[in-house]
């Protein structure tokens, strides 16, 4: 028998697949696959039998998230529609064949009359750390920030974190300014629309959340502008 | 898709997020293997290779055949990695004969590397089309060759002064870690 | 076949066989989700259900692989679990989830479950790779918690998000960072190799 070096001398070898079997044994190829195969259909089974399980569970929580996020950044609203950015404009239907993920997605909510309150839209931009992830609601036709949550964010603790945890920071996004928003030093302000006090010690973090509401009301003015597809009744 | 422009998930993955000293991936040669910078050099270079591969084939992977079965991601993801793996322990086995000797143990070790599994998951959670996770996979690869040059260096010098017994080895090894890893946060804040 | 006893078999995962503290292995986990109690016992949680479940699953199949592709087995079998705590994490736990990330997946790395199969799963029989199993996996839980109640307590100054401090406590910041977890784990060790050196100092005297 004639088995390679390699197997015993390293305890954790990288996989050994079935085509190296003629080198050194007596046990067939076909058994070699044969178990693999079968292991792997049995895996196979079990893991769609618990994704069968779990997923209605997980896309239930994901939905409920979404819907949770939308209702906070656009006070007053009643419930809202998802719109999908395709090919420059908005439209309420995707493409054939295609995966929500795939399309930028806008949510428009309307309040208990009808009427259109607002635009939430989410947009991630690099932090400090990693990438912040931000949902803002903003009204169209003026421009006017209506509230914002942070979604992902991996700030500093203590620090970088207080965008999502100081209420005074984040009630400032929730008092109707006005867009382009400016990151300001706490106290320095001239009272112009559209300032926000930055955390102090977290400049940068709270940059990053002023710059990604600005470039992302930027992004879908223009597209809003082209107008928002009726309602199908 | 996601936003991050090319430079900035090059970039991040290179020094603002080194990818072993901040975001952990890659310890088991950053441990073990860094005691010359010239292996050193030639892990990390070993490791740019499979982590380019890797990230075309989870970006394969993801597009045409996982959209259906999300849930065999990680199965996939670690017969490819395993595959991979074998198929450059060959190559190099092959090509340099030299190196293949010298790096050892770790080659078929980079299977269980976090580094070459992480950037596939990290890849598809934050979404990176085919460009960007080729960019995310250099940019990763130089940082992890980054720090282990580091880390053989600092251990080379080392080698003269005199440390006490206890900490030799490992828990020197990660404080030296710590304080690189600490340097690095300067980066923070560039992009 | 082993000559040790099934509690020794038991213990010996637990502290002085310890897989992270010892044998060093599993440290890309114990560094990544360690910043605080909660993330650790979880990451602990998940890396115990897919040690125990390889280890019984390898155990009992384990004269069916044939040798040639016994590490491609283990990591199918160990993959297969991964992808279901990942699965389950997801559904019953979603904050833990999306705090651990891309570490769950990682597991299916981790040099520890993949050196237990082909240490011992491989080679004894169910009852007796179970007990090595959990107790492993305490081993693991133990240095996963004891790392992140280091980081947790200075860095932010609470235990399992419970504040120990009052508001004039000044956290650590930098042990919640991942220049933290190192320093963490490196004096642990450090901790440990005194430890040691006194006991030997002590026993030769």
């Amino acid at each position: 028998m004639n088995e390679r070096p390699e197997s015993e001398r390293i305890e954790v070898q990288a996989a050994e697949a079935p085509q190296d079997a003629p080198e050194t044994e007596q046990v067939s190829t076909f058994r070699l696959v044969a178990t693999l195969a079968v292991a792997g259909a049995l895996a196979g089974l079990l893991i769609v039998m618990v994704n069968l399980h779990t997923k209605p569970i997980i896309d239930k929580y994901k939905a409920e998230q979404l819907r949770l996020a939308v209702y906070e950044v656009l006070p007053g609203v009643a419930r809202y529609r998802t719109l999908y950015l395709v090919d420059g404009a908005l439209s309420a239907e995707l493409p054939e064949g295609s995966k929500e993920s795939d399309f930028r997605q806008a949510y428009v909510g309307y309040d208990e009359a009808g009427q259109m309150t607002g635009v939430a839209v989410s947009r991630g931009e690099s932090g400090f750390q990693d990438i912040v992830q931000v949902i803002f609601g903003f009204e169209p036709d003026t421009g006017i920030l209506l509230g914002m949550k942070v979604l992902e964010s991996k700030e500093t603790p203590g620090l970088g974190d207080k965008i999502f945890k100081d209420r005074v920071f984040v009630d400032q996004f929730f008092a109707r300014p006005q867009t382009p928003l400016a990151a300001i030093k706490a106290g320095s302000g001239k009272g112009k629309p559209g300032e926000i006090d930055a955390i102090t010690g977290a400049t940068i973090s709270s940059k990053v959340v002023v710059s990604v509401i600005n470039n992302g009301v930027a992004e879908w003015l223009p597209v809003l502008e082209k107008g928002i597809p009726e309602e199908a009744q | 898709m996601s936003d991050q422009t090319l430079f900035s998930i090059f970039f991040s993955a290179l020094v603002v997020n080194n990818f072993t000293l901040a975001m952990f991936l890659g310890l088991c040669p950053f441990m073990g293997v860094s005691a010359r910078v010239e292996t050193a050099l030639r892990m990390g270079l070993a490791n740019i290779f499979v982590l380019v591969l890797t990230s075309l084939s989870a970006w394969v992977l993801n597009t045409y055949i996982l959209e259906n079965a999300p849930y065999l991601r990680i199965i996939s993801f670690i017969i490819v990695v395993a595959s991979l793996v074998q198929i450059v322990e060959m190559v190099v086995k092959k090509i340099a004969p030299v190196l293949f000797r010298q790096l050892g143990i770790f080659l078929p070790l980079m299977t269980t590397n976090c580094a070459i599994f992480g950037l596939a998951i990290f890849q598809t959670n934050r979404g990176y089309d085919f460009m960007q996770g080729i960019v995310f996979a250099i940019g990763a690869g130089l940082g992890l060759t980054l720090a282990l040059v580091l880390m053989a260096s600092i251990r080379e010098t080392s080698e003269l002064s005199d440390i006490p017994a206890i900490a030799k080895g490992t828990g020197l090894t990660l404080i030296i870690a710590g304080s690189l890893s600490l340097a690095f946060m300067g980066f923070a804040g560039l992009l | 076949m082993r000559n040790t006893t099934p509690s020794q078999d038991f213990v010996r995962g637990i502290w002085k066989e310890n897989p992270v503290l010892i044998q060093m292995l599993g440290l890309c986990p114990a560094l990544a989700v360690t910043n605080t109690v909660k993330n650790a016992l979880a990451m602990s949680a998940a890396t115990f259900f897919v040690l125990c479940c390889s280890s019984v699953l390898i155990s009992s199949f384990k004269h069916l692989i044939p040798k040639e592709v016994r590490i491609s087995s283990y990591i199918l079998v160990i993959a297969t679990f991964v992808t279901l705590a990942d699965m389950m994490l997801q559904a019953y736990a979603p904050v833990q989830h999306k705090e651990l990330g891309a570490f769950i997946a990682l597991i299916v790395v981790n040099c520890m479950i993949l050196g237990r199969q082909e240490a011992f799963a491989s080679r004894n029989k169910v009852s007796r790779s179970l007990l090595d199993a959990i107790g492993t996996g305490i081993g693991f839980t133990i240095a996963l918690v004891m790392m992140g109640g280091f980081r947790e307590i200075l860095g932010i100054g609470t235990f399992f998000d419970i504040p120990l401090f009052g508001p004039n406590f000044e956290p650590w910041v930098v042990m919640v960072l991942p220049a933290g977890g190192f320093l963490t784990l490196g004096f642990i060790i450090l901790g440990m190799g005194f430890h040691e050196q006194r006991k030997k100092a002590r026993a030769a005297a």
